[in-house]
């Protein structure tokens, strides 16, 4: 359907794919591929090729991994008592920013989603109850995201973790720092109040 | 292309792009409606979890000239926090609001169907009831206009209650021990049936779960499923499966 044909129509297309990107976009990026130096180009095209041949999941924690283990299951350094779990691999990045937790992960690839029809056996729940056996894990930290999903999710491990005698924390919610009371909604402030703590003075 | 003020609760939210959402609400005078939050997915959102879903919001919204609105603002009602906190109530919400989403038709008023929801949640709050959700989905199906007949059999008008014996939605209601079709259908079973949609719903709410409620329940999900030629998915894969 495209006025162009052959490659730069293909490019265009496939471009069009990539999510956010539309028609419109798709073109611009296209046309400013064909201007710019062929290895600038290229470039991309490697990164393209070698993310999609050595990237996979970690065979521990499902992190993204260059072959077997993530660079985090790997260092030595780490707290191996404390788990993690999260629903994305980019979630890590976020709480790796915070350096407030030296544990390990485990990534769920996704969330409890009953009307998409995602249940427990769409996530990876049975290999993190398989890791909780092996590896001497004492506490699991439920580290969802504070939605409707990401709250069933951490509700459903709660209630499988919790008989076997590990301790299990969830996330606390709260105000964002730097923002107003006035304008926050009614269940984060109540849980904020909720989780007040005693000021060390 | 008006602004417009309403009350719905949010059904459903889809992601959109880097940080909105599209939610889906069902409102009070305008049906089902589709909106777009912009930036709610961002930690600092003046939305914050208010457009999750079981949210009951009065909102302010901008309807444009396509299918999505926009919503400008939007304040908590009730954010029924019982339901979201207990994963088995959370369940059987669920269940009730991919009902709503699909019997609601967009931009059509079904004020009826937003305040049983809102009176569903409610109760669903107020107490763990086993029947709620049945209730619901057999006064939806009365709303609807596909009342189940009780008091003859569906088919020849036997009107013994000992020979009722079955209950098919396609036939339309409970059948006699001859023109038995669908699943068979217990005399309590029965009983629960005719208080449910005969008036005696607060009673129904209070009743403990037995084999009777869970047999309503199955009957009441099935009906359902029936109504909608689809499955419910949320009751197929619920997160306690």
């Amino acid at each position: 359907m495209g006025v162009f044909s052959g490659p730069l129509q293909s490019l265009i297309d496939e471009l069009g794919r990539l999510p956010g990107i539309g028609p419109k976009s798709a073109q611009r990026i296209t046309f400013h591929l064909l201007k710019v130096a062929p290895e600038d180009a290229l470039r991309l095209a490697q990164s393209i090729i070698a993310v999609k041949e050595r990237i996979t999941l970690c065979t521990r924690c499902f992190n993204v991994a260059e072959g077997g283990l993530c660079a985090i299951c790997l260092d030595d350094r780490r707290d191996i008592t404390s788990v993690c779990v999260v629903e994305d691999p980019r979630d890590i990045v976020a709480v790796e920013k915070t350096g407030e937790f030296a544990g390990r992960y485990h990534v769920l690839q996704g969330a409890l989603n009953p009307i998409e029809g995602i249940g427990p056996d769409q996530l990876r729940v049975r290999e993190l109850l398989a890791r909780l056996g092996e590896e001497g894990i004492a506490e699991v930290i439920l580290c969802t995201n504070p939605n409707l999903e990401g709250e069933a999710t951490a509700m459903y491990l709660a209630r499988l973790l919790k008989p076997m005698g590990l301790v299990v924390t969830r996330i606390a919610s709260g105000l964002p720092v730097g923002g107003d009371l006035e304008y926050a909604d009614e269940l984060t402030l109540g849980r904020a109040l909720e989780g007040r703590r005693v000021i060390e003075a | 292309m008006t602004l417009f003020r309403d009350q719905g609760v949010v059904l459903r939210t889809i992601r959109l792009g880097e940080a909105d959402r599209i939610v889906t609400l069902m409102t009070e005078q305008n049906g089902k409606v589709r909106a777009v939050a912009k930036g709610v997915r961002r930690t600092g959102s003046k939305f914050g979890s208010r457009l999750e879903p079981f949210s009951h919001v009065a909102l302010l919204g901008w309807q444009g000239r396509g299918d999505l609105d926009i919503v400008n603002q939007a304040e908590v009602i009730d954010t029924f926090r019982p339901v979201r906190e207990d994963l088995d109530r959370m369940a059987s919400a669920m269940s009730m609001l991919e009902v709503v989403d699909q019997v609601g038709q967009e931009r059509h008023a079904n004020p009826r169907l937003y305040s049983m929801l809102v009176g569903a949640l409610s109760a669903l709050a107020e107490r763990d009831s086993v029947m709620v959700t049945p209730a619901f989905f057999l006064k939806v199906l009365a709303l609807e206009g596909t009342e189940p007949v009780l008091d003859a059999c569906a088919s020849c008008g036997e009107e013994d209650i000992e020979k009722l014996v079955a209950f098919d939605l396609v036939e339309g209601g409970v059948l006699c021990r001859n023109c038995r079709r669908g699943r068979s259908l217990s005399g309590e079973g029965l009983a629960l049936l005719k208080r449910i949609l005969g008036g005696g719903l607060a009673g129904v709410l209070a009743e403990p779960r037995s084999p009777t409620t869970d047999e309503v329940g199955a009957l009441a999900t099935e009906a359902m499923e029936v109504h909608l030629d689809r499955r419910l998915r949320s009751v197929r894969a619920g997160p306690v499966s």
